[in-house]
């Protein structure tokens, strides 16, 4: 079987935070066929020339968006990128753009989970609801209105496409906007208002400059910057009618 | 939610440049054309289009004066936007001084506009 292997050169972004002053690319030659993905690749590094190369994957079927990185510069789910389609040239895999590498292929995403927490990501009800009051009834057109940004996987890919997040680490950025955009537009929420006050704050929408990359990566399909867009009318919408608004918007 | 949070100024920017961004897509090059091509040239319109009387007597009209103001003006707020986010883009983060040469520019040259559209009479 091996002799019908092909061969593709591999090089790796590697950094030990206890020995390297700062990260390097290293190369390897891996053999493969035409169903192994690059995760498979660096799978195939670790078990053969270095174990101590370091990367997160979990479902390897572009599920659970922890197999992110950067692909020739370009950000990619690893599981579903398969290494058929840059052989016979040298592919290169980094670290995912603009986070803090951990180590090798993992990085922080302590504040992308801040940012996750910060917009909170749940059902906040209009008002208090009784079990006797039965379940929630929402029309196909309600559910319509935000089931596309429920599949956000949090995969960060958006974040390491995003030139703003890489200049103001601050800025809320795509993926958690989405996810933000999908509790405003469900018909069970009621803290649209609330999640104003981030939304229109300087870490909000307004770092954009609707560049749009973070939609074209987005393995999901969520459009994040079509939420980020809508929000951005949403925010002036707000910024300027809060003078009339009977509550004063948000603070 | 995080506390501390302070309200973005941007939306008063944003409007500008959005409004402009729509007005110099939509008429931008039917100006380049007319004031650039067809009347120098004397290209499908007549030469004295835009002469000197016409023109005034269309600064002199309130409907010509708005229509003047809003290509100048918001044109220059769409143009300030864009110009101060590609600073930002290209890594140049001048900041303030960035922001008040930008907008500045735009806000002097909007009230040059409403000074020399009204000095003209109606
Ligand atoms: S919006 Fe798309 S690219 Fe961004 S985190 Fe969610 S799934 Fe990933
Ligand atoms: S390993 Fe789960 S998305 Fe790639």
């Amino acid at each position: 079987m091996t002799e019908n292997l092909k061969i593709i050169e591999i090089e790796v972004l590697r950094y030990n935070p206890e020995s390297d002053q700062e990260p390097h690319l290293e190369v390897y030659s891996v053999p493969f066929s035409d169903d192994m993905s690059v995760l498979q690749g660096v799978q195939y590094i670790k078990d053969n020339f270095d174990g101590s190369l370091t990367f997160r994957w979990s479902c390897r079927m572009a599920i659970c968006g922890s197999c992110g990185m950067m692909i020739n510069g370009i950000p990619k789910l690893s599981c579903e990128t398969f290494l058929r389609d840059y052989y016979p040239d040298r592919i290169r895999v980094e670290a995912m753009a603009h986070f803090p590498i951990e180590k090798d292929l993992v990085v922080d995403l302590s504040g992308f989970i801040e940012k996750l927490e910060s917009i909170q990501p749940y059902i906040i009800p209009k008002e208090p609801r009784s079990l006797d009051q039965g379940e929630y009834i929402q029309s196909p057109k309600q559910f319509n209105d935000y089931i596309q940004f429920t599949s956000c996987i949090n995969c960060t890919l958006c974040y390491a496409a995003c030139p703003q997040f890489g200049l103001n680490p601050d800025f809320i950025g795509p993926g958690a906007i989405a996810l933000l955009h999908r509790y405003n537009m469900d018909s069970r929420d009621g803290a649209a208002a609330e999640r104003m006050e981030l939304v229109a704050s300087e870490e909000g929408v307004f770092n954009c400059s609707a560049v749009g990359y973070c939609s074209e990566v987005c393995p999901k399909h969520v459009d994040p910057a079509n939420a980020v867009n809508i929000n951005k009318t949403n925010a002036a919408k707000d910024y300027f009618l809060r003078f009339l608004s009977p509550k004063g918007g948000a603070k | 939610m995080k506390s501390g949070l302070k309200r973005s100024n941007a939306p008063i920017f944003w409007s500008l440049f959005g409004a402009g961004g729509m007005l110099s897509a939509l008429f931008g090059p039917a100006l380049v054309f007319i004031t650039g091509i067809a009347v120098p040239f004397g290209f499908l319109l007549p030469a004295d289009a835009m002469s000197y009387p016409k023109m005034l007597a269309f600064a002199q009209n309130l409907i010509g004066k708005g229509f003047i103001l809003a290509v100048i003006a918001l044109f220059l707020w769409f143009a300030a936007h864009r110009i101060y986010h590609s600073l930002h883009e290209f890594g140049i983060h001048a900041g303030l001084a960035a922001k008040l040469i930008c907008y500045g520019s735009a806000f002097v040259a909007t009230v040059i506009s409403v000074v020399v559209l009204l000095g003209l009479g109606f």
